[in-house]
């Protein structure tokens, strides 16, 4: 498509194109290490020394900073993003960043329960602040409900739970936490359905519908039921391998929902006429709002 | 009360020349591909009912700005008159404020661009290395409306204090001025005409008013 057929069809929502990889990287990687970070708490008081999955987690959230930072068209500015925190999810999540890695490095220096509990904690204001910097951006009309908000803290958490089974691979006891794994999974389908609804209700961008239905049967069976199945019997057979196939399952699923949220559902509001002009001697019309499933009553 | 300026464009009068959208690019010196004005073209319904509309669109100048509020560097900011402005120097280029825009209004260039690839004389001494890789949008030509509290014109009445899309109508669809003033220009044509401002439900209190039927104004 031509640059001037881009500009000539913005009537339309178009696919935003700002936020690529590099973004969704940050959302993929950060809310996995920041669910990580909460599972790792989570599982810190049973005596096997986890410290090498808090040292996980922080590279994850670090990886999803770094590829931000890549994305920025003024990356040796990048400090003036603490200048909002009133009223910036960014800001605030950039606020939480050197606290959780300040509090994960005292985990992994000193092994203290409190440290992997602090940790764990700003993991979950982490995660929050994530959910919360999607949400507060009213032009995509996919990111700005609150069902939005709620479904990638769901999937952020399930996510860490799922990493902590895939560290069964190492500490074969956590195969137990296939039962929390289970749980949250079924959490983060309810969220699913849930966030398709009130997309539903309030009409959504025709490409929001197209990317959506083009993963959601496989998301719902692959990244809940197999692996809530397999978290299940992980959790009442103590197998590791389960654990593991779980766990690696809710993860991977998890990341490719936040890409395909990001970077294939993500659309633009477009334009609407809530009435078309009278124009000459002609009356008004009916209103027009291309490109959505639904057009707003008027 | 201080003065909020705001626009109305009367979709009735206007016929999609696009003058407004040169006379953008002509004042602020955008880039090939950038346009912080632009006219939509806007076919709907069936045959025989069939209409045709043309939408101008820019940044709405929000009283409640959604890409102030995510901007984590205080980059956008909101003057007491309701000019939503960017600061240049504190922009980071993060795009959040552009994900958080209904209106698809900003933009962000990383490249220098050229009409003809390589730069034109006017083109050189107009570019401004400040604006690569930070957003930009739509400004209400903030310099005139500063030049109005030098000289003491009217922003709307005045030409050499009006934005420079308005000036350029050659249809007389686009107004400016202080919609707190009763008295003004634009609060007198829309108490006299229906209209609307784009996506009011998403609470953004948009500054632009879209006329579409009432008596009209010669």
């Amino acid at each position: 498509m031509s640059e001037s057929q881009q500009i000539g069809d913005r009537m339309l929502p178009r696919q935003q194109r700002n936020w690529d990889a590099r973004a969704a990287a940050n959302f993929i990687c950060g809310g996995a290490g920041g669910g990580l970070l909460l599972a790792t708490a989570l599982a810190s008081g049973r005596g096997e020394d986890l410290r090498p999955l808090v040292v996980v987690a922080l590279a994850l959230v670090g990886i999803g900073l770094f590829a931000v930072w890549l994305e920025i068209g003024r990356p040796w500015r990048a400090l003036n993003v603490y200048l909002n925190a009133a009223t910036s999810w960014m800001t605030r999540e950039a606020m939480v960043a050197p606290l959780l890695f300040a509090s994960g490095a005292a985990a992994v220096m000193f092994n203290l329960p409190a440290a992997f509990w602090v940790a764990g904690l700003l993991g979950l204001a982490y995660v929050y602040c994530q959910a919360h910097m999607l949400h507060a951006n009213k032009g995509i009309p996919a990111w700005r409900l609150a069902s939005c908000a709620g479904m990638i803290v769901a999937t952020d958490l399930a996510e860490g739970a799922g990493l902590l089974c895939a560290g069964a691979l190492v500490w074969p006891g956590l195969a137990s936490f296939g039962l929390l794994l289970a749980g949250l999974l079924a959490v983060r389908l309810l969220a699913w359905w849930r966030y398709l609804a009130s997309l539903r209700s309030t009409g959504v961008p025709l490409g929001t519908s197209k990317a959506f239905d083009a993963v959601g049967v496989r998301f719902v069976w692959l990244g809940h039921v197999v692996p809530a199945v397999l978290g299940v019997a992980a959790g009442l057979t103590g197998l590791s391998l389960l654990a593991v196939l779980a766990g690696v399952l809710a993860a991977a699923t998890g990341g490719w929902f936040k890409y395909t949220l990001v970077c294939r559902a993500a659309f633009t509001q477009g334009f609407a006429l809530p009435r078309t002009p009278s124009r000459g001697q002609g009356s008004a019309g009916r209103g027009v709002q291309p490109g959505w499933n639904s057009v707003r009553p008027q | 009360m201080s003065k909020r300026y705001a626009m109305a464009i009367d979709l009735r009068r206007c016929v999609g020349c696009q003058t407004c959208t040169a006379a953008c690019k002509s004042a602020n010196a955008t880039p090939p591909g950038v346009q912080w004005r632009r006219v939509l073209d806007i076919e709907s319904g069936e045959f025989p009912d069939v209409r045709r509309a043309f939408l101008p669109v820019a940044c709405m100048h929000c009283a409640n700005p959604p890409c102030m509020h995510v901007c984590p560097t205080t980059a956008t900011k909101q003057r007491e008159d309701g000019l939503v402005t960017i600061d240049y120097d504190l922009c980071i280029g993060c795009s959040n404020c552009i994900m958080a825009c209904p209106y698809d209004a900003r933009s962000i260039e990383h490249r220098p661009r050229y009409a003809y690839g390589e730069p034109m004389v006017s083109e050189t001494a107009r570019f401004d290395p400040g604006r690569l890789s930070v957003a930009t949008k739509c400004t209400f030509c903030k310099e005139r409306i500063e030049l109005a509290a030098v000289t003491g014109q009217t922003p709307g009445i005045d030409p050499e204090v009006t934005p420079a899309c308005v000036n350029s109508c050659i249809a007389g669809a686009m107004h400016f001025g202080d919609v707190n003033d009763p008295q003004s220009n634009i609060s007198t044509l829309l108490g006299g005409t229906e209209h609307f401002r784009m996506h009011e439900e998403l609470g953004t209190d948009p500054s632009v008013y879209y006329i579409w039927d009432g008596p009209r104004h010669e």
